[in-house]
């Protein structure tokens, strides 16, 4: 309830408070915090990034979970990392779904091109993870990253990918998500 | 689980040809007891590796000062993962073992591998009904493993253990609770079994909260929903439960998705 209460705050000296909350292993504390920076959205993403380095593991765990929640274009570099080098299931799976939440509007046009080449690049790889729900994330992150994009960023090359994973894929889960994200990108075609 | 994959990143790597000579010699019998477990793990079907898992059920030399038998219960639990109908026998013959573990191993596994001449067996361990279900002096669990049996009755499709099992409802452990309404409600499919796992999420243990996602998600129980993606858990448990829930319902379905589906995976998509 304190971390709660310093959400509601929503001021940035709060920032630096919550960040602390997530290297104290409770995930009680740990969920409404990465909630708390979250919901303040742009101002706690330096903070998180400068503060959450020297910290623990689950710490950076929940850290990326809160810059996924974010999707402030700062953290593309740790998301792509951690969406495809991660150890921890839970950690691949909320990165990727973080890359296709990336609001591209918020960063210079001459950069975007090439970070959404590398981010599709990345959520094409991470849907081959060994993992069913890092898989089902990233169709997900593929989904809102041809959102994000308007369809306009080789959306072709996402629809191959989508039918190429459904020849292949054991999980009825992913399949009928993949049956959900064509659905919902016909649209754009 | 595959959830719990990360976890094992340290275990040492075998081959099968190691996996199967560890288990053969009798030296080391910590090497034993992990080639068991590793042939479970990496699904490893070869008739070579199954016949000495069924040999080893019968493992004599690998006792713990109280008595049992960690290799046994090894072999079967690996036994179940590699879904070997010819371990049925011997398997059934485990549970008559004087180790309680031996005993719960084998039950799960023998719902894993889903063969029904298990079930009178199975039926048997629940002599004496509830009012027997207690705790043996001393140690720290039931005298029998109940859990185990229960779900696999209701895994099994045993129906004519119907009434043997409704008591079990009102069992003093909430797991075996549990697992009565995870059965009862695989054998009659009414709501009323589900709707008691679904109370369950709403307990003040967290161990019991997850045991109650795990079980709805083994059912199915679509009414289950939205109180998974309420519950107050790691969103990888509710993750696996809701998965449970979306794989029974578009088992029952046609290629359509139906709007039950999509909002599944909407909660999923939240979850992640």
């Amino acid at each position: 309830d304190a971390v709660k209460a310093l959400c509601a705050i929503r001021h940035q000296a709060a920032i630096s408070t919550l960040i602390d909350v997530l290297k104290y292993n409770n995930p009680g504390a740990a969920v409404a915090a990465v909630d708390g920076l979250i919901e303040m959205g742009d101002i706690a993403v330096s903070p998180i990034l400068e503060q959450v380095d020297g910290y623990n593991y689950g710490a950076r765990a929940w850290a990326t979970r809160a810059l996924a929640g974010i999707g402030d274009p700062r953290a593309l570099e740790l998301l792509l990392d951690a969406a495809l080098n991660d150890f921890s299931l839970s950690v691949r799976r909320s990165a990727a779904k973080g890359l296709g939440g990336i609001r591209w509007e918020k960063m210079p046009l001459k950069d975007a091109t090439r970070a959404k080449q590398e981010v599709l690049a990345a959520l094409l790889k991470v849907s081959q993870d060994p993992e069913w729900v890092v898989r089902y994330a990233a169709i997900v992150g593929l989904e809102n990253f041809a959102i994000s994009t308007d369809g306009t960023f080789q959306l072709e090359e996402i629809f191959t990918r989508f039918q190429e994973m459904r020849e292949s894929e054991n999980e009825p889960v992913i399949c009928a998500r993949i049956q959900l994200a064509e659905s919902v990108l016909d649209k754009y075609r | 689980m595959s959830d719990f994959a990360e976890y094992e990143s340290n275990s040492p790597s075998l081959t099968v040809e190691q996996a199967l000579a560890n288990l053969q010699q009798k030296d080391d019998s910590g090497l034993r007891y992990y080639a068991a477990w590793w042939l479970g793990r990496f699904r490893v079907k070869e008739p070579e590796a199954i016949t000495m898992l069924i040999d080893a059920l019968g493992d004599q030399t690998d006792r713990t000062p109280d008595g049992g038998y960690p290799l046994r219960r090894n072999a079967a639990t690996a036994l179940g993962k590699l879904e070997s109908i010819a371990a049925v026998p011997a398997l059934i013959d485990c549970l008559a073992c004087e180790d309680y573990y031996v005993r719960e191993s084998a039950a799960f596994a023998l719902e894993m591998i889903g063969d029904e001449q298990c079930i009178p067996a199975l039926i048997n361990l629940l002599d004496g009904g509830v009012e027997a279900a207690v705790q043996v002096d001393g140690k720290p669990h039931l005298r029998q493993p109940y859990e185990a049996i229960l779900e696999a009755l209701g895994t099994l499709g045993a129906r004519n253990a119907i009434l043997m099992i409704e008591p079990f409802l009102a069992h003093s452990t909430e797991k075996v609770q549990y697992a009565a309404a995870r059965a009862l409600y695989q054998l009659t499919g009414e709501n009323r079994y589900g709707d008691r796992l679904i109370q369950a999420l709403d307990g003040k243990d967290l161990q019991l909260r997850r045991s109650a996602l795990m079980d709805l998600g083994a059912i199915g129980y679509l009414n289950a929903a939205d109180p998974i993606y309420n519950t107050l858990a790691e969103n990888s448990l509710k993750l696996i439960a809701l998965k449970g829930l979306l794989e029974n319902h578009l088992k029952q379905q046609s290629d359509a998705l139906s709007d039950q589906s999509k909002h599944v995976m909407e909660l999923m998509d939240g979850l992640l």
